[in-house]
């Protein structure tokens, strides 16, 4: 395509973006460009423009998939690369990329970075009062001693007070969360102290009680087991281990435009499927550049848009987009091709024709570069009869 | 109370088991007990486990006892006298064999000063901690353990001379090397296993890029080097045939075959057939020439068909030279087998010279194939006179670390050049500081560069050029064996498509990812015509949408739907074809809706 012929030219004019268009003004006003050099500059826009719009019928799924499927095949080797020590482990590298591909519910280190507002993101000191807000606390943290009296069939629990102060909570306060989540119990105050009493008289049960009493979250935000204050570009925030999107969003201190998390469910759940498939461009991306392997960002964004299509996230597997395709010989050629003969033929499905993967079973021409113009001509009722071609 | 197993089953137990193993393995070492018995006290399990059974991997260990190698320097000189062997080293208790057990209880001292207070044993030499192939490659110290790995397994592919009376023998494909040398750099162990078979030649490198023909790890060789022998070997196939006897007294023959036979080929293949079927020595012979001629009786005679004439036609199962290979028939011998059938065997041998693609290799893993084989006018020489016999690209030496293969290239100039071998074992090799010193005694530069001379313009290089002798092995990957093309060819009986592999002159598979560059490219039309190998004409019913029949007498096609319907030809691969009788043989009717292209 070029901009030459006045048609395109004249199409461009119009449909060249309001952005790319606010710019040319922006840098014409900057270095004074005269009409005729901003003309010259809008020429070349237009020109790199066109060129670098697709060309119709190119195969950019393949493109795509080849693009990084070839690096990809030299990143399988160095997969066990983590972001760093100080950071939180969080797993990079081709098993990230397979997670995000294939819409895993729960990603194997869900982790979040949690921006916050402007006082909280000016110091280390701010940002870890914050971080400390959102750890999910175990009773096992913020006891001095827990210990099994088996002539009561009792567990007792000791508070160090510095820990209950630093994450604002009091014996009382303990007292009621106990009381609430367990059930079937007698749970009483005494020296200061909470003792759990248990109805049956069995030694093996009361030792599981304690182990359970341990574990029992008591302050912060489930899920997130860890969190750990960075610096990046000049403001503190919060990478944690654990993602919990939505409470984390509630608490004031946390700036929720900004906040995100790696667990691609979890993001369309809460923020909806746009967010998601920018969720998706990002994890992608971060584990490429990571890997320093350049991948066009054009190529993600294909994908990313595939799995988002229908406003629902469908991963790339055969229950995902595969499932989906209209063509049935397409379905079966990729995995269970017999589930997806045997429903076809019940149904009384018919195969089009229309994708690349049926026209080359029957060695057809693909609907693709080349193979995918056609002929449109009005025929006229032809005057001889028409010929039967005969096998050799 | 331990438990004790011998063999892995339960004998019995004991109450001290450290005691118990030590007064096992004392025993063994007094000679009260097998030298064979192996004990492997396990502290986790608290399990005692006695192991005589055969095919343990087991090595020989120094015994070291109270911080002191139980073999002495009065045992070492009784043994360069000849008053002690070997064996009796074991029978002495100074040696003794672990297996992979017990050894997880002994602690193994590398060398005799670095013996404390725990250790139990004392490696004989550090060599030993590598195998037979890897302790052969010189500075093998020096390298990166990867590199090694490779070193050792591109020795196992070089071609030399595997057996002395490898002319009595009848191997399968077996590559034969004339002129295998000792190698001018060796280490100790190469001595003791390699010097009567050696498995290849010290040539002269130089170590510059030659005009891109050695980039990518190929090598360029000088052509004069070749022409005077050099990786000059020979390539032995025998061709065996058995002459069967059959149910019913039917009996392989060993003819001539008559022109009548089932499967006959041109009357040509079978000219060199003497009387008794069978070729003769030193005959030239290429690929489809027969060297056995052989015809079979039918095969699954049933009852009526032993009665017609067509099923008495016997087969042509003659023994012919492979697709693609040649060579001169070397012997030929008629025996029995086994089974008491007349056996024959006929070896065909052919004489290669390295070719451009022929692989070769360093003992360093520093493999490559020829690249090019230059004129000996244009090869590059020194003042002295010293032409390069294979030229090595500098760029397969920075990331790959074989510092080996420098050091070797310099100890194999000082052995050329006084005569003598060069001791590279492993971990205690002459050093590169003594070879530098040498060399520069010899009135050498001792770096092991020259001034070189570009053979084409005479004009001096810039720079100083590295030279060295090295021992370089020919592999027994050559193009002679792999190269392969194909236009039209023999297809397969199902699919129709071209047959796979060079034994039946198969082509090229276009698979599933080249076929995705043709998608990529948009050339659609091209891929259909590349796919066109199995193209096929169907004839299809307009009306229920189902294969036609095409009768050929009457130029006419219909359907067997019954009705007057219009049933048109139209093209598909074969594959797609069988692909619905696939179907339709598990009971899915497949329709095809016909409809005009455009």
């Amino acid at each position: 395509m070029s901009s030459d012929s006045a048609p395109v030219s004249n199409w461009l004019e119009k449909n060249l973006p309001g952005e790319i268009l606010a710019d040319l003004e922006k840098t014409a006003k900057e270095h004074k460009l005269s009409e005729s050099q901003k003309n010259k500059l809008l020429d070349e826009l237009k020109k790199r423009y066109a060129n670098s719009q697709i060309t119709p019928g190119e195969a950019v799924g393949i493109i795509t998939a080849q693009s990084i499927g070839e690096p990809g095949t030299q990143m399988t080797m160095r997969t066990h690369h983590f972001v760093g020590v100080a950071e939180l482990n969080v797993t990079l590298g081709l098993p990230r990329i397979i997670e995000v591909l294939d819409l895993r519910k729960e990603p194997k280190t869900p982790s979040m970075l949690i921006y916050l507002n402007q006082p909280h993101n000016q110091s280390r000191e701010a940002a870890e009062k914050v971080a400390n807000k959102i750890r999910q606390v175990v009773l096992g943290e913020l006891a001095k001693e827990i210990s099994m009296s088996i002539t009561d069939f009792s567990v007792f629990v000791k508070f160090d007070r510095e820990e209950l102060s630093a994450h604002h909570v009091s014996v009382d306060g303990m007292f009621d969360i106990l009381l609430k989540q367990l059930h079937g119990y007698v749970v009483e105050k005494q020296d200061g102290g909470i003792v759990i009493k248990q109805k049956e008289k069995e030694i093996k049960k009361l030792y599981r009680l304690k182990e359970k009493i341990k574990e029992l979250a008591v302050a912060g935000i489930k899920e997130i087991s860890n969190t750990l204050p960075i610096n990046r570009g000049g403001e503190w925030l919060i990478q944690t281990f654990g993602s919990n999107l939505k409470s984390v969003m509630l608490i004031d201190e946390v700036d929720d435009k900004r906040t995100t998390t790696n667990n691609i469910v979890e993001v369309a759940q809460v923020l909806g499927i746009e967010a998601a498939r920018q969720v998706i461009i990002d994890e992608i991306m971060k584990v490429l550049e990571e890997q320093g392997m350049p991948v066009d960002y054009r190529h993600i964004m294909l994908i990313a848009d595939i799995m988002c299509q229908t406003g629902d996230l469908r991963s790339i597997t055969r229950h995902g987009i595969t499932s989906q395709k209209s063509s049935v010989l397409a379905r079966a050629s990729f995995e269970i091709p017999l589930k997806h003969l045997i429903n076809a033929s019940v149904v009384g499905e018919t195969d089009q024709l229309r994708s690349v993967v049926e026209n080359i079973m029957v060695n057809q021409a693909v609907p693709v570069g080349t193979g995918l113009p056609g002929l449109v001509v009005k025929m006229k009722e032809p005057e001889t009869k028409k010929r039967v071609k005969h096998d050799s | 109370m331990t438990d004790v197993y011998l063999n892995g089953s339960l004998i019995g137990a004991v109450d001290n088991a450290v005691g118990f193993a030590e007064s096992v393995i004392s025993g063994r070492r007094e000679g009260k007990v097998t030298s064979l018995l192996n004990v492997y006290y396990n502290k986790r399990e608290d399990t005692i486990k006695l192991w005589t059974e055969r095919d343990r991997v087991r090595r020989p260990l120094i015994v070291v006892k109270d911080s002191r190698p139980a073999l002495t320097d009065e045992h070492m000189s009784k043994l360069k006298s000849g008053e002690l062997k070997w064996s009796d080293l074991v029978k002495l208790g100074a040696i003794e064999y672990l297996d992979a057990a017990e050894e997880e209880n002994a602690y193994v001292a590398m060398t005799p000063n670095k013996i404390t207070k725990n250790h139990t044993h004392l490696e004989i030499d550090p060599i030993a901690v590598f195998g037979i192939c890897t302790s052969m490659v010189p500075y093998a110290n020096f390298n990166p353990s990867s590199k090694l790995n490779r070193g050792q397994k591109t020795q196992k592919q070089a071609m030399g001379c595997y057996a002395l009376n490898f002319l009595n023998r009848m191997d399968t494909a077996i590559n034969l090397l004339h002129y295998p040398q000792v190698p001018l750099v060796r280490s100790f162990t190469q001595e003791i296993y390699g010097d009567a078979l050696s498995s290849g030649q010290n040539v002269v490198v130089a170590i510059i890029n030659f005009d891109g023909y050695n980039m990518n790890d190929a090598l360029t060789v000088n052509r004069a080097s070749i022409d005077r022998g050099l990786w000059r070997s020979t390539y032995y196939r025998p061709y065996v045939t058995e002459k069967l006897r059959y149910p019913g007294g039917q009996i392989d023959d060993i003819c001539i075959p008559q022109k009548d036979v089932q499967g006959y080929t041109l009357e040509k293949d079978y000219r060199f057939l003497g009387e008794d079927g069978i070729i003769a020595p030193e005959v030239e012979v290429s690929g489809g020439d027969v060297l056995i001629g052989k015809t079979s009786p039918p095969r699954f005679l049933g009852k009526l068909e032993a009665f017609s004439a067509a099923a008495n036609i016997r087969k042509d199962t003659s023994v012919r030279v492979r697709y693609g290979e040649r060579g001169v028939v070397n012997k030929v011998i008629v025996t029995e087998s086994e089974d008491g059938q007349v056996l024959i065997k006929v070896d065909v041998r052919e004489y290669r010279k390295p070719e451009i693609g022929d692989k070769f290799s360093s003992r360093h893993g520093q493999k490559g194939v020829i690249g090019r084989i230059v004129p000996p006018e244009d090869v590059m020489f020194s003042a002295s006179g010293i032409v390069p016999d294979i030229v090595f690209s500098p760029n397969g030496l920075p990331k790959r670390m074989t510092v080996g293969h420098l050091i070797e290239a310099l100890g194999g100039k000082v052995g050329a050049l006084t005569g003598r071998s060069i001791d590279g074992t492993l971990f205690h090799s002459e050093g590169p500081d003594k070879l530098r010193q040498e060399l520069l005694s010899m009135g050498f530069r001792d770096d092991g560069t020259e001034v070189l001379h570009d053979g084409r313009t005479g004009r001096q290089y810039r720079a100083k050029i590295f030279v060295g002798n090295m021992y370089y092995m020919r592999l027994k990957h050559q193009v002679a064996d792999k190269l392969q093309a194909r236009a039209r060819g023999p297809i397969a009986l199902l699919t129709r498509q071209p047959t796979e592999g060079k034994a039946k002159e198969g082509g090229l598979r276009l698979g599933e990812m080249e076929k995705d560059c043709f998608v990529a490219h948009g050339s659609a039309l091209l891929m259909k015509e590349r796919f066109d190998s199995d193209k096929t004409i169907q004839w299809i019913c307009e009306k229920c949408g189902s294969v036609g029949v095409f009768d050929s007498y009457r130029a006419k096609a219909y359907c067997l739907c019954g009705e007057k319907t219009k049933v048109e030809p139209i093209e598909m691969s074969y594959a797609f074809k069988l692909f619905l009788e696939e179907l339709r043989a598990m009971h899915l009717r497949p329709k095809l809706i016909l409809k005009d292209k455009y």
